[in-house]
């Protein structure tokens, strides 16, 4: 039963809320709303209607760069999931075997990196990698695939899968973590009771341990996807603004930042910058929903 | 019987050496590449090229690398503004987000759920994206560059998840202690100091650690809000600094280290608590 309410509930809630909403919510709505207005040569700002969005996603130079930014994005994405996944569940698994000596210092170790600026990740890893140095290309001709090697930063076509990689050797504590945590909640009777029936160890895992932490796998892959869809810091870091090279890092976060600031003799625009934030909205607001609403619901349906 | 119990304890053996063989594997991938970037910013430049995997011997050992960066006034001062902006925000989040998650957990009023709800579109939904509105609120403000305007937006960034777990721990308040409180004739503010913050003081610690990182780590809006040489954050800070002496690498190696030093420290006296709040007092 809830207590009343007196003027002591305004006294205590209206600070969170009043800070919240003056520079959280309230900057959101001031921006969605700038995204329907245009500015002019001598800097007027008008309300244009959609125009934004039709120069955005109808101009060919503003939608090859918002196309090319949504693809990289969307592989940015896939390469987390397809390789955090598999990684944090196999560690998680390892790490929640029962007895297994000295699980409490391989979780400190592999929770390390997360808690690492962004900023300093990139730039270790620069210059790991970087063919300057040569320490990568050092330790792979050590084991015979000195070959394989290559500036992999710098090329087209790896650049986004190795930022990418970067991205989930920091994060993939996050996932881990959090499966671990779901997976030692499990009670101990299911299990026993499974292998009395004379389930092997990966039998159990499979039929009994994998459907209980489906809605824990669902939550770890919404967390990366608004985390992926805003990313901003590793690619200015390792890349900076131009997300180079010719734009193959280019991320949402990266194209907004260039939008709204500018870049080189491109002058910026708060107006164009607000219509994008407006776009990564709707794409986060539909990855969230279909979570919520679609895959969440199924997950726990299965799962009970 | 004897042969067959002896092959199962070999088959356990070989099965506890690939879980270890994985784990530490995994773990050296994680070590390695800050290890590696520790070791070499105590060699001199020649030691850095020639010899990357070796420890520095005494040829090779150098500490030019942190005489340029600690040598730079502004590290200094980039630091204690971070420990300020990181200080200020987490104690008002922790604070407003108590108060808060307490209003709307004990009181019943009209329009509770509809806020809760607002508050929770915060976690969902990055701040980030808000950037072009939050700038203008900053300039007409007059707050460009200053310390105050980032630890507003951290603070309005990190109370909607601190409400959240906050609640969910006030929810456990017992009833009776309130009660009890009540019938003395306790009133509802002290209630809140005296009685609920104490009991909750363990989920408060936890929420400390998850707010604290992203705030310390953020290079966005310091890069947006306060770039200047006055208000520079220390992540933002290593990143012109590296950016500007990429070349020199004695000097980019010891910046790094100074810069993962701290949390390395912090880290190793807090992770137990940090890992236990992570998995929700699964681990026992």
């Amino acid at each position: 039963m809830k207590q009343k309410a007196g003027w002591h509930v305004l006294v205590f809630l209206a600070p969170a809320l009043a800070i919240y909403t003056a520079f959280s919510a309230w900057p959101l709505l001031a921006t969605l709303r700038l995204g329907l207005y245009g500015t002019d040569d001598v800097g007027h700002v008008t309300f244009i209607g959609l125009g934004n969005f039709h120069r955005l996603l109808f101009e060919e130079h503003w939608f090859g760069a918002f196309r090319n930014a949504m693809v990289n994005n969307i592989e940015f994405f896939a390469i987390h999931t397809l390789v955090q996944n598999p990684v944090a569940l196999l560690l998680a698994a390892l790490l929640s075997l029962r007895g297994v000596r000295g699980a409490a210092a391989y979780r400190t170790v592999l929770f390390l990196p997360t808690l690492l600026s962004v900023v300093i990740i990139g730039f270790t890893w620069q210059l790991i990698l970087s063919p300057l140095w040569g320490v990568t290309e050092k330790l792979m001709t050590a084991v015979g695939l000195g070959d394989a090697f290559g500036p992999w930063l710098g090329q087209e076509d790896t650049a986004l899968p190795t930022i990418a990689l970067i991205s989930v050797w920091q994060f993939v504590g996050i996932p881990l973590m959090l499966i671990y945590a779901a997976l030692i909640a499990i009670p101990e009777e299911i299990i026993e009771a499974a292998a009395v029936e004379g389930a092997s160890p990966w039998r159990i895992f499979w039929t009994i341990r994998l459907p209980l932490i489906l809605p824990t796998l669902g939550l770890v892959n919404i967390l990366t996807f608004v985390g992926n869809f805003n990313a901003f810091d590793l690619i200015y870091a390792v890349k900076g603004a131009l997300a180079g090279p010719n734009f193959s890092t280019d991320l949402l976060g990266t194209l907004f930042y260039r939008t709204f600031f500018g870049y080189q003799s491109e002058m910026g625009s708060a107006t164009m910058g607000a219509a994008l934030a407006t776009l990564m909205f709707l794409v986060i607001l539909c990855g969230v929903g279909l979570y919520f609403f679609v895959i969440q619901r199924r997950l726990q349906r299965f799962a009970s | 019987m004897n042969a067959h119990a002896s092959l199962r304890r070999a088959g356990a053996l070989g099965r506890t050496t690939l879980v270890h063989l994985t784990l530490g594997g995994y773990c050296l991938l994680v070590l390695a590449p800050i290890l590696l970037v520790l070791l070499n910013s105590f060699k001199t430049r020649q030691g850095i090229f020639d010899d990357p995997l070796g420890w520095p011997a005494k040829a090779t050992l150098s500490l030019a690398g942190y005489g340029k960066v600690l040598g730079d006034a502004a590290v200094g001062h980039m630091f204690v503004n971070s420990a300020i902006v990181t200080g200020v925000s987490l104690a008002a989040i922790l604070l407003l987000g108590a108060m808060a998650a307490w209003a709307l957990t004990e009181y019943g009023f009209f329009g509770n759920r509809v806020l809760a709800l607002f508050l929770a579109f915060g976690i969902m939904v990055p701040i980030r994206l808000g950037s072009v509105a939050i700038l203008q609120e900053m300039v007409a403000l007059n707050l460009v560059n200053t310390l105050t305007a980032l630890m507003l937006v951290y603070i309005a960034q990190g109370l909607p998840l601190a409400v959240m777990i906050l609640s969910e721990f006030i929810a456990q308040v017992p009833q009776e202690l309130k009660d009890a409180a009540r019938c003395d004739g306790v009133g509802e503010y002290r209630i809140f100091f005296q009685v609920v913050l104490p009991l909750i003081r363990p989920a408060v610690a936890t929420v400390a650690v998850f707010t604290m990182v992203p705030i310390w780590n953020d290079l966005w809006f310091p890069l947006i809000l306060a770039p200047s040489e006055e208000t520079q954050t220390i992540t933002l800070g290593v990143q012109q600094f590296v950016g500007q002496f990429a070349t020199d690498w004695n000097a980019v190696l010891a910046a790094l280290s100074l810069a993962v030093l701290p949390i390395l420290v912090l880290y190793a006296v807090f992770s137990r608590q940090l890992i236990r709040g992570i998995t929700a007092g699964a681990v026992k």
